[in-house]
């Protein structure tokens, strides 16, 4: 049987700063919001899974995401209601869906690890996992060009700060040689 | 040194091996045509041809594997396939169907032409028989071989060999294989796929994570402990011998995944002339940390360094490796 | 349509094998061909039993061929593949580096362990010199009738996996070993123990698989009773059935009835479960289904 496996080491080492969960639970909305309304290709590349529904669990999240990529449509829903109707669910931390988002991690790895869990139809998350990893998305970066000038500056120091508290991965991690 | 040939599931997965040390990428169109047709994976044309260009800038080779079996019927999708990889500039693609490289030995002469592991060539017959009557260059070896049998093999033939170091492990032989379709309907060599996603459940039963394949209850796991994905031959079963004494456990293979690090440089001495990293499937960032690893292990091995150890262990499926067949104790 | 008879996928006693061939000779079935067709550690137990076999299938007027191992990998391996092309019969391929053993010119039959799956293969096979290819039990129904087709046309007969455990898959590493916590090369024969192989059950009990040394069984009994009269129609020349312990001879008058038309196919199944009590019967391949599917 499998072990439990250790969390990556670079989300282990702190503990989150207090305040950070919220306000980035806030940025992620804004982000993946973004992603439904602007990536032609994500689309393209969700095939016939761009019309299902994702249901995205974050639990360090006060509300459930409703993704729906061909509507370009994200709605936030209360945990005390049932939650809504979905093709696909999936379920975990902040730090493991960040670390998806960027290309930090690998989506078999977090999946394989346990960190994310799936629901529902397993193919159609493949398809968002791969659309999102080929996306190279930067939550920052997005972020900036959402605020404008001048606060962008302001915004990706801030990121870079927060990421080396919290342990998550806020940019895009580039490859190096 | 050895050529390092790394996966590409994605353009983005494709920039990353490149950059990250890459002396080859494979990858594959986004249909039938190719071994992982997955959801969201795989190349258009267009995507092709900047990634050719992308790797041709940077002295990067790419490969075209469009290693399924053509439906009966349906040989032009394959057709087009080899001749659009050959129009876009792909350095070699990589075949399994003997009909199929027979097609691309008479339709594309100039195409360099590499053996699939999905032909499942396992010894120097059938590697000479594929060499001499199609002037197939190069052979990806089957993961059923011990580095013993390799070395022998290499003695007798021509052609170069590939064989896999690191990813996801077949415990049969490629190509040669039905158990997903038996479960599913669709299988590698028909479809591209092997125990898709399609066909995967997940549940929560009775304080156990359940993962099915079809009807068929593949994994149960404690809730807590992560549930591995189901992919048939890496699942839990039971087995009663005529006496009644009853096994339960991984009865083909534990979900380990091929790290054969230790083992590049007795491959170099066997005479293997490149490796290669399984994992289309796989993330960018899978592909970016697993390629920088094996560029740094090929390069001591190629000064006769000690290979560095257990690097990626944390990338492996179930966080356990193993060498595979090419110990022979594996079998 | 007519019958042939596969190899035994089983490891069988000298006697059991004698005992088998004898009693087929008296079957309704066209050939049968005969070799080790899974681990070359089991052929000192049997082959002596071949020529006698050979000679009493001839006797009683069936066409008899030699297979090839379907995974060929040893130097002992590729010797004995080459050793079969030259005993005059007929040889059938169940691994294709086979033919690099091939004499010019010989004729030769493929079986459905070799990977034909569509016209381009079986055109050049057919060029090589194929008399006679079984295809792979996993293509569906549209594949067997576009096969059979260009069968016709290539002069090559095309033939299908009509009945028993259907091989699944072939590997380096022997699961019966395994199960006794023995690599290959220290077996000790273990699959001798499983005549009918060892069968692999799911978590929930569920019947699921049959493992057979390196091969990989279906658990359940594959027969195409049910889909004779469409076989027939898309050209298939011959219908495959797989040895198996018990009484085989009545699986084959049971399809020869089926083929003569002196059985309605929706009665098939009724006598088959008569003949293999217990046993699951399925035909999902053909029907592009999972191949599992039991039949109804």
């Amino acid at each position: 049987m499998t072990q439990r496996p250790t969390l990556p080491p670079l989300l282990m080492r702190l503990p989150p700063p207090p305040l950070s969960r919220p306000v980035l639970g806030l940025a992620l909305t804004a982000f993946l919001r973004r992603i439904a309304a602007r990536e032609p290709t994500i689309l393209s590349r969700l095939g016939p899974y761009a019309g299902s529904r994702f249901l995205l669990d974050v639990s360090d999240a006060p509300m459930l995401l409703l993704m729906q990529p061909q509507a370009r449509r994200l709605t936030a829903h209360s945990r005390h209601a049932p939650a809504p109707e979905h093709d696909a669910a999936i379920r975990g931390g902040l730090a493991a869906f960040l670390a998806m988002l960027h290309g930090a991690e690998d989506g078999d790895a977090l999946f394989f690890s346990g960190e994310l869990q799936i629901g529902g139809d397993t193919s159609a998350v493949l398809a968002l996992r791969n659309a999102l990893d080929d996306a190279e998305l930067d939550l920052t970066e997005e972020l900036a060009a959402l605020t404008g000038r001048p606060l962008d500056r302001w915004l990706r120091r801030a990121s870079a700060l927060v990421a080396r508290k919290s342990g998550l991965v806020l940019s895009r991690q580039e490859v190096m040689a | 040194m050895m050529e390092l040939v790394c996966p590409a599931g994605t353009p983005a997965a494709l920039r990353a091996a490149v950059d990250a040390g890459a002396h080859t990428v494979y990858c594959g169109f986004a249909d039938e045509t190719n071994a992982r047709n997955f959801p969201g994976l795989n190349f258009s044309r267009e995507e092709l041809a900047e990634g050719v260009a992308y790797a041709h800038a940077r002295g990067a080779h790419v490969l075209v594997a469009i290693n399924t079996f053509p439906r009966a019927g349906d040989q032009a999708l394959w057709h087009r396939a080899v001749a659009d990889a050959a129009r876009l500039g792909a350095d070699a693609v990589i075949l399994a169907d003997p009909g199929l490289i027979a097609h691309a030995a008479n339709a594309h002469p100039g195409l360099r032409l590499h053996l699939s592991v999905q032909a499942a060539a396992a010894n120097p017959d059938a590697i000479n028989f594929y060499a001499e009557t199609f002037g197939i260059r190069r052979v990806v070896l089957p993961r059923v071989l011990s580095v013993e049998e390799i070395t022998a093999i290499n003695r007798e033939i021509d052609v170069e060999t590939e064989v896999f170091v690191f990813g996801g492990l077949c415990v049969m032989a490629e190509g040669r294989c039905s158990l997903s379709s038996y479960a599913t309907g669709l299988s590698p060599n028909m479809n591209g796929v092997c125990s898709p996603a399609s066909h995967v459940a997940y549940a929560d039963v009775a304080g156990n994570h359940e993962a099915r394949l079809g009807d068929f209850l593949i994994h149960r796991t404690p809730k807590g402990m992560p549930v591995p994905y189901p992919t048939l031959c890496k699942g839990c079963f039971t087995s009663a011998d005529g006496k009644g004494d009853s096994q339960t456990g991984h009865i083909f293979e534990d979900p380990a995944s091929l790290d054969a690090t230790r083992l590049i440089p007795a491959l170099q001495k066997a005479g293997v002339r490149a490796l290669k990293i399984e994992g289309r499937q796989r993330s960018r960032a899978y592909v970016a940390q697993v390629v920088r690893a094996f560029r740094a292990a090929v390069e001591a091995a190629e000064q006769g360094a000690p290979m560095p150890e257990g690097l990626l262990a944390r990338l492996t499926e179930g966080q356990a490796a193993t060498t595979g067949a090419y110990a022979k104790t594996w079998r | 349509m007519d019958l042939t008879v596969g190899p035994i996928a089983f490891f069988w006693s000298a006697e059991q094998v004698r005992a088998f061939y004898r009693t087929l000779a008296d079957t309704p079935v066209q050939r049968v061909v005969i070799g080790e067709w899974v681990c070359s550690k089991r052929l000192p137990f049997w082959q002596h039993e071949i020529p006698a076999a050979v000679e009493v299938l001839q006797a009683a007027g069936k066409e008899v061929a030699l297979s090839t191992l379907t995974l060929i990998t040893l130097k002992r391996e590729r010797r004995q593949t080459a050793e079969l092309f030259a005993s005059g019969l007929p040889v059938e391929i169940a691994d294709l580096g086979a033919l690099k053993h091939l004499p010019q010119g010989a004729p030769f039959w493929v079986g459905p362990t070799v990977n034909v799956y569509n016209e381009g293969t079986l055109e050049w096979l057919a060029a090589q010199g194929a008399q006679r290819i079984c295809l792979p039990p996993e293509l569906p129904l549209e594949s067997v009738a576009q096969l059979a087709q260009a069968g016709r046309q290539a002069g090559v007969a095309v033939e299908v996996w009509g009945h028993g455990r259907a091989p699944l898959a072939i590997s380096g590493r022997c699961y019966h070993a395994r199960l006794h916590d023995r690599a290959k090369d220290s077996c000790q024969f273990v699959c001798a123990e499983d005549p009918d192989g060892r069968t692999v059950e799911t978590l929930e009990g569920q019947p699921f698989l049959t493992v057979n040394g390196v091969q990989t069984l279906s658990y359940t009994q594959m027969t195409v009773a049910r889909q004779v009269d469409a076989l027939r129609q898309a050209g298939v020349a011959a219908l495959r059935l797989s040895p198996q312990p018990g009484d085989f001879a009545a699986v084959t008058r049971l399809y020869a009835r089926l083929l003569d038309k002196g059985l309605d196919p929706g009665d098939a199944l009724a006598d088959l479960r008569r003949i293999q009590p217990g046993a699951i019967f399925a035909q999902g391949f053909l029907e592009g289904r999972p191949g599992a599917a039991p039949c109804p």
